[in-house]
C-alpha cells in the first residue's frame, strides 16, 4: 500500500505530489493547503506551484540540483503542518443564457434526457459547482459537482470550432470555453462574460478552490451584459462562501 | 538609438522565445520559451548578454531579414547555411552588422531549428513576465512578411571573452532520446516497456511546438488517467497507442497517461529533429 502524499521527480525541472486516484472537495482543500504553504516557502521567482484534481506540480525555471534534499525537505515540510479545519472561498454567481440560439445541442439534451428545458435550466444552475483547477487552455475551469441527470456523452465527432464563452456538458464535467476552440462537449448555452483577460492581473478571477453557481438570464438580458462587458463596466457578483461542500 | 529588423521573407515558422512564462500555469497558460534552451545560452554568451536575453526561433527554413542600424548578432543551434549579403557566416561567433544588411539562410546542414540572438536582445511585448511568443494569447506568434521587429543598442565588449568557449554540437545529429520513467511507466506490462526502450521510433510530421508525434504505435491497454500536471517532456500514450511527446507551448494538464519524462538534454535534442527522423528511448533512473 502506497503512502500518500507521495513525492516524485518528474523529469529535471518538476516535482508531482500525488495524492491517491479518488478527489473531492475535502481532498482539493487538504492539497489547497499545501499548495499554499509550499508557495510561501519557496522562492517565488524560481518556481510556480499549481494543482489539479489529485496532484500538486511544482516547477522549476531551472534543473532541480539535489532533487532528494529537495523532496526531503518537502517531506518535513508536509510532516509539521496542521491542516486548519476553516478554509475561506469566494463564490462567484456566472450568467447563463439558455436559449436556443446559443445552445445549439438543447434539442438533442432535452430528447436524450427527457425533458423541458425548464428542468434542464434547474438542474444546471441549483449545485455550487467546485473549481477544482484552471487547464487545457488559458482560463479554462475544471468544475465538480454536475448533476447526474445532466451527465452526457460527448460528441462522437467533436466540434472543429465552438464559439467562446459557449457552456457545455461531458461526462462528469461542465464548464465555459474561455475562447473559441475545437471541442466534444454538449453546448447547453452561453456566458457573456470574459473569462480571461491576457492584460488583466490575475488575467482571471477564478482561482482553484473557488465555488461556482451559474444563474439564467434571458436574450436581452445576455446581450445588456455583453454590452457591459465590451465597455469594461461589467463585475461578476461574488461574495465569500462558508457553506459545507 | 533603436534599430528595426523589416522581415523580407518569414521563413517557415519564426518567432521570438525567451525562457518562457513562469507564474501562469495556474491559469492554464503555457510555458512556451525556446524549445533549444543551450543554443539559446550559447547565443547570449557569445553576445554578452544576460541568458534570459530574448532570441529569434527559425525552423528549419530560415527568414530573411533586413537591419535598419549596426549592431551584433550570434546564430547557433541548427546550421541552416546563414549568409550576410550572400556571404557565408559562420554559426556561433559574433556576426557584426551593418545598417542595409540583408541575413538569409539557405540549405539545411544539420539540425532543425536554430537561433539567432542580437546584442541587448529583441524589443518586443513583454506578456505575463516573458517575451515568448503564443498563438492565441500574444499578439503575434510567428513571423510575417513585412513585420518590422525592434532591437536596442548595446555596445559589444571589445575583447572576446568566450574565444574559449566549448561548443558541443553533436547533440544536432544524436538520436538518442534519455528519458525517465513517468508517473504512469509502471502501469505498462514489462514487455511493452522493453519494446518502448528497444524500438527505433520516426517522428511524425505533424509535430510542433506543443508537441513532437511518433509515427509507430504502442498497443496498450492503460485506464485513462483524472487529469493532472504534464510539463514539457512528458510522453503520452493514448488508448489508439499513440505516443505524444509535449514540448514547450503544450497544455498545463492531461488526461492520458504519462509514461516518459524527457531529460532537459532530451527535449533539447528532440527540438533539433526533422519530421520523420529517427530516435532511440534510453532509460534514466532518478
Amino acid at each position: 500500500m502506497k503512502e500518500f502524499p507521495e513525492i516524485s521527480p518528474m523529469g529535471e525541472r518538476a516535482i508531482l505530489i500525488n495524492f491517491g486516484e479518488n478527489y473531492s472537495p475535502e481532498k482539493l482543500r487538504k492539497l489547497l493547503f499545501y499548495k499554499d504553504l509550499l508557495e510561501n516557502k519557496l522562492v517565488k521567482e524560481k518556481v510556480e506551484v499549481i494543482n489539479t484534481y489529485n496532484s500538486i506540480l511544482i516547477s522549476y525555471m531551472f534543473t532541480i540540483e539535489d532533487v532528494y534534499s529537495e523532496i526531503s525537505s518537502l517531506k518535513s515540510l508536509f510532516d509539521e503542518a496542521n491542516i486548519p479545519k476553516n478554509f475561506n472561498s469566494q463564490i462567484f454567481y456566472v450568467p447563463v443564457c439558455y436559449d436556443e440560439e446559443f445552445g445549439p445541442d438543447l434539442k438533442l439534451i432535452l430528447d436524450e434526457k427527457d425533458l423541458e428545458i425548464e428542468e434542464i435550466i434547474k438542474l444546471h444552475t441549483a449545485p455550487v459547482y467546485q473549481v477544482y483547477f484552471i487547464g487545457f487552455l488559458p482560463g479554462f475551469l475544471y468544475l465538480g459537482g454536475l448533476d447526474e441527470k445532466l451527465q452526457i456523452s460527448r460528441k462522437k465527432t467533436p466540434r472543429k470550432s465552438v464559439e467562446k464563452g459557449s457552456v457545455g456538458i461531458g461526462e462528469k464535467q461542465t464548464g465555459i470555453y474561455p475562447k473559441s476552440s475545437p471541442g466534444g462537449w454538449q453546448i447547453l448555452g452561453k456566458c457573456p462574460v470574459e473569462l480571461f483577460d491576457k492584460n488583466e492581473d490575475p488575467p482571471t478571477p477564478f482561482s482553484a478552490g473557488d465555488k461556482i453557481k451559474f444563474f439564467s438570464v434571458s436574450r436581452e438580458e445576455f446581450f445588456e451584459i455583453e454590452e457591459e462587458v465590451k465597455r469594461g463596466n461589467y463585475k461578476l457578483k461574488s461574495e465569500n462562501y462558508e457553506g459545507g461542500d | 538609438m533603436k534599430g528595426e529588423i523589416e522581415v523580407l521573407q518569414p521563413g517557415l515558422f519564426s518567432s521570438i522565445q525567451d525562457l518562457g512564462r513562469f507564474g501562469f500555469q495556474k491559469y492554464g497558460v503555457p510555458q512556451s520559451g525556446v524549445m533549444d534552451r543551450y543554443a539559446m545560452r550559447i547565443c547570449n554568451l557569445i553576445l554578452g548578454n544576460a541568458q534570459d536575453t530574448s532570441v529569434m526561433e527559425i525552423t528549419f527554413q530560415g527568414p530573411q531579414l533586413k537591419f535598419s542600424a549596426s549592431t551584433a548578432i550570434c546564430i547557433s543551434g541548427a546550421d541552416l547555411s546563414a549568409s550576410l549579403n550572400d556571404s557565408p557566416v559562420e554559426q556561433n561567433k559574433v556576426i557584426n552588422i551593418s545598417a542595409g544588411d540583408t541575413l538569409r539562410f539557405g540549405a539545411r546542414k544539420a539540425g532543425f531549428r536554430a537561433y539567432i540572438g542580437i546584442l541587448g536582445g529583441f524589443r518586443s511585448e513583454e506578456l505575463m513576465g516573458s517575451q515568448s511568443w503564443y498563438e492565441g494569447l500574444t499578439t503575434d506568434f510567428r513571423l510575417k512578411k513585412g513585420m518590422k521587429l525592434s532591437f536596442g543598442s548595446k555596445d559589444l565588449q571589445e575583447k572576446d571573452t568566450h574565444s574559449h568557449l566549448k561548443i558541443d554540437e553533436e547533440y544536432l545529429g544524436s538520436d538518442i532520446i534519455e528519458a525517465y520513467p513517468g508517473p504512469e511507466f509502471e502501469r505498462l506490462s514489462k514487455e511493452q516497456q522493453d519494446k518502448l526502450f528497444s524500438t527505433s521510433f520516426k517522428t511524425d510530421k505533424n509535430s510542433n511546438r506543443m508537441a513532437v508525434q511518433i509515427e509507430e504505435d504502442l498497443e496498450n491497454d492503460l485506464d485513462p488517467i483524472t487529469t493532472g500536471p504534464v510539463v514539457p517532456g512528458t510522453v503520452q500514450l493514448t488508448p489508439s497507442g499513440k505516443l505524444i511527446i509535449l514540448m514547450k507551448d503544450c497544455q498545463t494538464t492531461g488526461g492520458y497517461p504519462r509514461i516518459l519524462q524527457l531529460s532537459e538534454k532530451a527535449q533539447q535534442v528532440l527540438s533539433q529533429k526533422m519530421p520523420g527522423e529517427k530516435i532511440n528511448f534510453r532509460k534514466l533512473d532518478y
